[in-house]
């Protein structure tokens, strides 16, 4: 006797807000297309309830210097010579199949002098004209440094609805100032927590940001450094946007690419266990595995450090979004 | 799914239309006082149905019902050796935990030769990664039939089965099935392959899993077996579909081949996703030598929460810094929240230096404590008289800096 079976099918109250980057030249900038983020109305890819109008996208990370030691061998010979210039390694990160690229300033210039806004302003032109992807430009993390770099930058690039980052609950209002006053998104990076996202969401609206420009960073941990904190964090902050709670619906971005080249797993050649298997192949998977399972717990863009996790995140989601 | 005491009570005899049951209504022979308390003991599982005996068979049936796990608990075992799936209760593990981590096979065909088929299922057995002081391991072998040939499948599943651990059997045809069973002697073999791309596959699993939790379902509360190589996208996404049947709701998952490059994170995203959310994963207290250091490098002090140490481990790691870092049982709490709860005071840090080796590994008598706990140096100064007392960053992405300038 056959068995009838309905699915539970779920039906949600909230949506994911839609996120425009990146302005085209009738927009009043030089992108040559913009980029939809948001607008899910279930949980990742489950398309038997509702089909996601924009599939999470994917970043690579281009750095104003070449990252020399603070990268591990496999990541650089990836790469190669174009770690010289940040205008080719532009281009070969969108050649890999880049969505947008995320460009992150260091401390220091090539030379290993002290950045400023006004070297700052030099690279982001050549990036810029380099490539006619949408752009996020990505502070050093000090909030000093942040603050000149970012004005600058905001500066140089009005009106291409760049995404900054990172705001942060202690160095936010400059950075939201200058996206303000250009024509800017901004991203809000709290630890790991749903209520310090949403908390820091309001204080950025409440300097009169629409929502419509903030993507928050949740952040996460590496595979086996923590991945369970930002994983639950990211699908407890996409269930609440999705029962209705407006400031949690912002799309999300993580940095899985920053986190898994930290690991001990990704950098260690030697004198590690036999059973971790090949370093190479090991590190690789590193970066892949965290951006996984990170792209499965509801982030909208994922930023990646390796050409071939591009490739291969592209092709899962590819896959996913079949659904 | 568990019933309220409420629901429990309708079911009893003082809520019973049959009045010959209803006579028996709270007649306290089940050392309650009404059928009402009853129930609520019945609901907080703290008494037996049993206790009554005036319950009538229909109510009895819908109880005992209730009472099972809405996914079956499903063990394959093998001498000394079990993967156990099933008796799950969430959808997302925030909500309480996941219980049973999804057991993780490799599969062999049956046309390889029997000595090739017995050392890679050795290698499977033996493999064993150490992650923050716990042994992941793999589950077993996954033999299939590709020959067709039940001799031959027979054999390899003698093959495997030296290396005594559990075993699934793939194979379609019963008579096939039948003699492999019979090599392995009581396997319990397994249900549903179920649909094998990355986005069938989520979809499929979730369904499965939301009938089964959200509807008691009953034909489908069992756990489900995936094989992420079905998945269409080459030889480098079997991994990555693994991971998300992982997280996304396989009991077993069967992998092609045994490659520890891509088992090892595997087996560490099952680690990390079967934590259970309020018992955070704890690294075991003492001496963890970072970057090779040598009797000058400096020791540096943190409690023993997960979190906190990678924190303060890969910060390290990544500066290329020697150092070692001495890890104090503050019952998995991080560095403030240990402190406000008296569990990493100045006694407890004392008893870490002196309780290991630490003082043997070092030639210079300084240890560097983190910033938020300051408060302590004046404390841990009469506590370790013999050591000088630093007061570190308060975050582990300042400690490189610090030590370039302050060490």
């Amino acid at each position: 006797m056959p068995v009838t079976v309905e699915v539970p099918v779920e039906k949600w109250a909230g949506t994911v807000r839609p996120v425009v980057l990146g302005a085209t030249a009738a927009e009043g900038g030089t992108r040559s297309h913009s980029l939809t983020l948001g607008g899910q109305a279930t949980l990742p890819f489950l398309g038997f309830e509702a089909k996601a109008p924009h599939p999470p996208r994917v970043a690579v990370e281009v750095w104003n210097r070449n990252p020399g030691e603070d990268w591990p061998e496999p990541l650089t010979s990836a790469w190669g010579a174009v770690l010289d210039d940040p205008a080719a390694w532009t281009q070969a990160a969108e050649a890999t199949g880049a969505d947008l690229i995320a460009l992150r300033f260091a401390t220091v210039d090539e030379t290993g002098a002290p950045m400023t806004g006004g070297k700052a302003r030099q690279v982001f032109k050549a990036v810029l004209k380099a490539t006619g992807l949408p752009l996020i430009v990505f502070g050093p993390g000090q909030a000093e440094l942040d603050n000149e770099i970012l004005v600058a930058v905001a500066e140089e690039g009005a009106g291409e609805r760049l995404l900054l980052g990172s705001c942060e609950d202690k160095n936010y209002r400059t950075i939201v100032a200058a996206a303000l006053a250009n024509g800017h998104f901004v991203t809000a990076r709290t630890p790991m927590d749903v209520n310090l996202s949403k908390q820091l969401t309001i204080l950025i609206h409440d300097m009169g940001m629409p929502l419509e420009r903030i993507v928050t960073d949740p952040t996460t941990g590496a595979l086996g450094y923590g991945i369970e904190y930002g994983y639950s964090v990211m699908e407890r902050l996409r269930l609440a946007a999705l029962q209705g709670d407006t400031m949690t619906q912002q799309p999300m971005l993580v940095t899985p690419g920053e986190e898994a080249w930290r690991t001990k797993e990704a950098r260690a050649a030697e004198g590690v266990p036999a059973a971790w298997g090949d370093w190479a192949t090991r590190a690789l998977n590193w970066e892949t595995m965290t951006a996984a399972a990170l792209v499965e717990s509801a982030a909208d863009i994922v930023v990646l450090r390796h050409p071939e996790t591009v490739r291969r995140i592209k092709h899962m989601i590819a896959e996913l979004q079949q659904a | 799914m568990a019933l309220s005491g409420l629901e429990i009570y309708k079911l009893l005899p003082a809520s019973s239309k049959d009045p010959a049951e209803k006579a028996h209504g709270n007649c306290k022979e089940c050392g309650y006082p009404t059928c009402l308390a009853f129930a609520m003991k019945l609901a907080a599982k703290q008494a037996e149905l049993a206790a009554c005996k005036y319950i009538s068979e229909a109510s009895k049936a819908k109880l005992s019902a209730a009472a099972q796990p809405p996914i079956r608990l499903i063990t394959l075992a093998a001498d000394g050796r079990s993967s156990k799936a099933g008796n799950e209760i969430v959808l997302f593990r925030h909500e309480k935990t996941f219980y049973n981590p999804a057991g993780i096979f490799v599969r062999v065909a049956d046309t390889l030769p029997a000595d090739e088929i017995r050392s890679q299922a050795q290698a499977v057995a033996d493999y064993k990664v150490d992650y923050v002081g716990l042994a992941l391991r793999l589950d077993g072998v996954a033999v299939e039939v590709a020959s067709g040939d039940p001799a031959q499948f027979a054999a390899a599943v003698a093959a495997a089965s030296a290396a005594q651990i559990p075993l699934i059997l793939m194979a379609e045809d019963p008579a096939v099935m039948a003699e492999g069973l019979a090599q392995a002697g009581g396997v319990t073999p397994l249900l549903c392959a179920v649909a094998h791309t990355f986005a069938d596959s989520l979809s499929a699993l979730t369904q499965l899993r939301r009938l089964a939790l959200k509807k008691n379902f009953r034909p489908l509360g069992y756990p489900a077996i995936a094989f992420p190589y079905l998945g269409g996208g080459g030889a480098d996404m079997e991994m990555i579909l693994a991971g998300q049947q992982i997280a996304k709701y396989a009991g077993f998952v069967v992998l092609s081949r045994f490659e520890p490059a891509e088992v090892y994170p595997l087996l560490v995203l099952r680690a990390n996703l079967f934590t259970d959310p309020q018992k955070p994963i704890q690294v075991e207290p003492g001496v963890y030598p970072i970057n090779k250091p040598t009797a000058d490098a400096p020791v540096l002090v943190t409690t023993n929460f997960s979190i906190t140490y990678f924190a303060v481990a890969n910060e390290m790691e990544s500066s290329g810094l020697p150092a070692w870092l001495l890890v104090a049982d503050a019952e998995g709490m991080s560095v403030l929240t240990a402190w406000a709860a008296g569990k990493f005071d100045a006694e407890k840090i004392a008893k870490t230096v002196k309780g290991t080796s630490i003082a043997d590994q070092v030639a210079h008598r300084k240890v560097v404590i983190p910033g938020h706990v300051a408060v302590l140096m004046g404390e841990l100064e009469e506590e370790l008289p013999d050591w000088q007392i630093k007061v570190g960053p308060r975050e582990a992405v300042d400690l490189p800096r610090f030590l370039k300038t302050a060490w």
